[in-house]
């Protein structure tokens, strides 16, 4: 099932102006109008403000924003279920925002599934009748929706609970319920608003751990929206910072944590536990052969991994090794901490 | 100053002559198309012709029979089903029984039509804003104009007897059909809605999976005034001619006989209670799947 081709996601230049004559603030806009006096002078808001993300194929992109910044305008684009007032939206080779109705339904029932902060399960339905919706709505014979339903229940951990209605199940087994149905269609492209936000923090980890376990099989193009950058680091490929409809940054987790854009992403990032997200090839020194030890790690091993490999070897260096297996780097347990610890001038 | 005491009125003259070309006008129209519009209703005339006779016909413990399963199957409650089996062991036994029946077949007829009307409308009215601004205020007309006022263009246009009365508790009692049908689309949840559009469901996917199984409970509340509705005009209804049990109570009013107009008056509380149990029954019972819910 895991295909390379799957399609990636081009967002090009695209505006959104909430309001009855949008189209005529966008060049307005360009000229430098600020959302304040949108909003004030002209009674529009603004919604997304030249938005360019290019999301790989089969890898996850995170959009991260407060809530008021546009990241559930920005992914609800991607299917259309909003209209942008200016801008193209690529998916391999098509452009989403020029597809007629018909078009464009065909395209949301083979290309695209959605999961929802609130669930938005059928509450009349119980759960395979749930999760064969999108294969119901595309026609896939009865059959095959119900062993491609039963596959995914079984995935998703929730076997033994298809009789069972939405009401019936916790928060995090309905949004179980809500990732087999997207993930049943088998679209390549998977949207994510806010899918676990409304869970409790434990729950919420175990299903990013759900999510990251089925992406290693499935390796589709997935989009994740989420206010919370802890969410965001974990499971990002690639990250992009949003606010006030603008992208104040975007790329990898490291790029994010070690090189803020600006005080806003600074902010954001001084809350982070920097030992579960930083890679040890980010702060290790050059390497010394005089220095070589015997315990080594992988230059992609996060600091708090690494400190617990220093910590059961009691020496003094640990060595880093590339994929190949060559030395690249070395790295001190006074070296670990001061990485991991927040840098003084940054606390207050 | 006489003006400010006295109402000007428009002038007696002009007035009796605005009346006499409606009236007559609308008696030009039903001497031409009198015939025809009766013709259109045919199917309905037999349609309730074959409903009284399927109940008039069948013995009477088949109908208690075919009521208790009913009410069973709809409310799965044995203390339902024995209420509606003695309410209609003791309209049989006060020799109530064929008006009854008359009556019952009458409903059915009148509420399966207000349905094949209703659901439509409220549909619509539940897509469309313009259509709803267009419906309400008919729907205030028809459910606040005295009904006897309705009576007399209906009857001069088809006569008296079974349509016409059929036609004029319809118009009384299908506003409710309407208004509850719209409400309950309108109700539907609109995150589910957005899910339904994000997996790619056609408007026709939309109603059927979504927007009409959610908004069933709903509906069901309109059936269950609808039929309520459609009792209470019984009455009115024998004025121009519908058999059942609101002939006698005609009589006792005319006769001044009291207890005859008591016992048919009780015997339609009779079925209307049957008629709400086993309604009401049968919408909480679609909304199960709501009342277990997750500790």
């Amino acid at each position: 099932m895991a295909e390379a081709n799957q399609p990636g996601i081009d967002v090009r230049n695209l505006w959104k102006v909430f309001g009855p004559n949008a189209k005529a603030m966008v060049p307005l806009l360009k000229q430098g109008l600020s959302k304040a006096e949108l909003n004030g002078r002209h009674g529009h808001v603004l919604g997304l403000r030249n938005v360019n993300i290019t999301m790989p194929a089969g890898a996850i992109q995170v959009i991260m924003g407060l809530s008021g910044s546009g990241k559930s305008t920005l992914i609800r684009h991607i299917n259309r279920l909003v209209d942008p007032t200016a801008g193209e939206i690529l998916v391999g080779d098509e452009d989403v925002v020029k597809m007629g109705v018909h078009e464009l339904r065909e395209f949301r029932r083979h290309k695209t599934a959605m999961v929802f902060q609130k669930f938005a399960l059928l509450p009349h339905r119980n759960v395979l009748e749930n999760v064969v919706y999108g294969l119901e709505i595309q026609g896939v014979p009865r059959r095959r929706q119900v062993e491609a339903a039963i596959r995914w229940i079984d995935r998703v951990g929730l076997a033994g609970f298809e009789k069972h209605y939405p009401n019936q199940l916790s928060g995090g087994m309905q949004q179980r319920v809500g990732l087999a149905r997207a993930l049943a269609n088998d679209a390549p492209i998977l949207l994510m608003d806010e899918a676990f936000s409304a869970l409790d923090p434990l729950i919420r980890t175990d299903m990013q751990t759900v999510l990251l376990d089925i992406q290693k099989e499935i390796r589709k193009t997935i989009v994740f929206i989420t206010h919370d950058l802890d969410e965001a680091l974990r499971l990002g490929d690639r990250i992009a910072i949003l606010r006030d409809g603008e992208v104040v940054q975007q790329g990898t987790s490291q790029d994010i944590v070690l090189r803020p854009a600006d005080d806003y992403v600074k902010a954001f990032v001084k809350e982070v536990s920097r030992g579960r997200v930083v890679y040890v090839e980010a702060v290790m020194a050059p390497f010394r052969p005089a220095d070589r030890s015997l315990a080594t790690v992988p230059r992609q091993t996060t600091l708090d991994a690494a400190a617990n490999v220093l910590m059961q070897h009691c020496c003094e260096h640990l060595t880093v090794m590339d994929e190949a297996g060559t030395p690249v780097g070395q790295i001190s347990l006074r070296q670990l901490l001061r990485a991991i610890v927040t840098p003084a001038d940054d606390i207050g | 100053m006489d003006s400010f005491w006295k109402f000007p009125t428009m002038d007696a003259d002009t007035l009796r002559l605005l009346k006499k070309n409606i009236d007559e006008g609308f008696r030009a129209f039903t001497r031409a198309y009198g015939d025809s519009i009766e013709n259109v209703f045919n199917p309905l005339q037999s349609f309730l012709i074959w409903a009284e006779r399927l109940l008039l016909a069948t013995p009477w413990p088949v109908v208690i029979a075919a009521v208790a399963v009913i009410a069973w199957i709809a409310s799965r409650s044995m203390k339902i089903v024995a209420g509606c089996v003695a309410t209609l062991l003791v309209i049989g036994w006060f020799d109530m029984w064929d008006d009854t029946m008359k009556t019952v077949s009458m409903i059915f007829v009148c509420t399966v039509l207000a349905i094949v009307i209703g659901i439509p409308i409220g549909i619509g009215m539940a897509r469309s804003n313009r259509l709803q601004s267009i419906v309400n205020p008919v729907l205030d007309v028809m459910q606040t104009m005295p009904s006897f006022v309705y009576l007399i263009p209906v009857v001069m246009l088809l006569g008296i007897g079974r349509v016409p009365g059929v036609i004029a508790v319809v118009i009384y009692a299908v506003p409710p059909m309407i208004r509850l049908a719209n409400l309950g689309i309108r109700m539907v949840d609109k995150d589910v809605l957005e899910a339904a559009d994000a997996f790619g469901s056609s408007s026709w996917q939309k109603l059927r999976n979504v927007q009409l199984p959610l908004a069933l409970p709903t509906i069901m509340a309109g059936v269950n005034q609808t039929i309520m509705m459609a009792l209470s005009m019984v009455v009115i209804a024998s004025m121009i001619g519908v058999q059942g049990l609101g002939q006698p109570v005609l009589k006792a009013i005319a006769n001044q006989y009291f207890t005859l107009g008591v016992f048919n008056g009780l015997a339609i509380v009779g079925i209307a209670i049957i008629f709400d149990r086993i309604s009401q029954a049968y919408g909480s019972r679609l909304q199960k799947h709501r009342e277990i819910v997750h500790g």
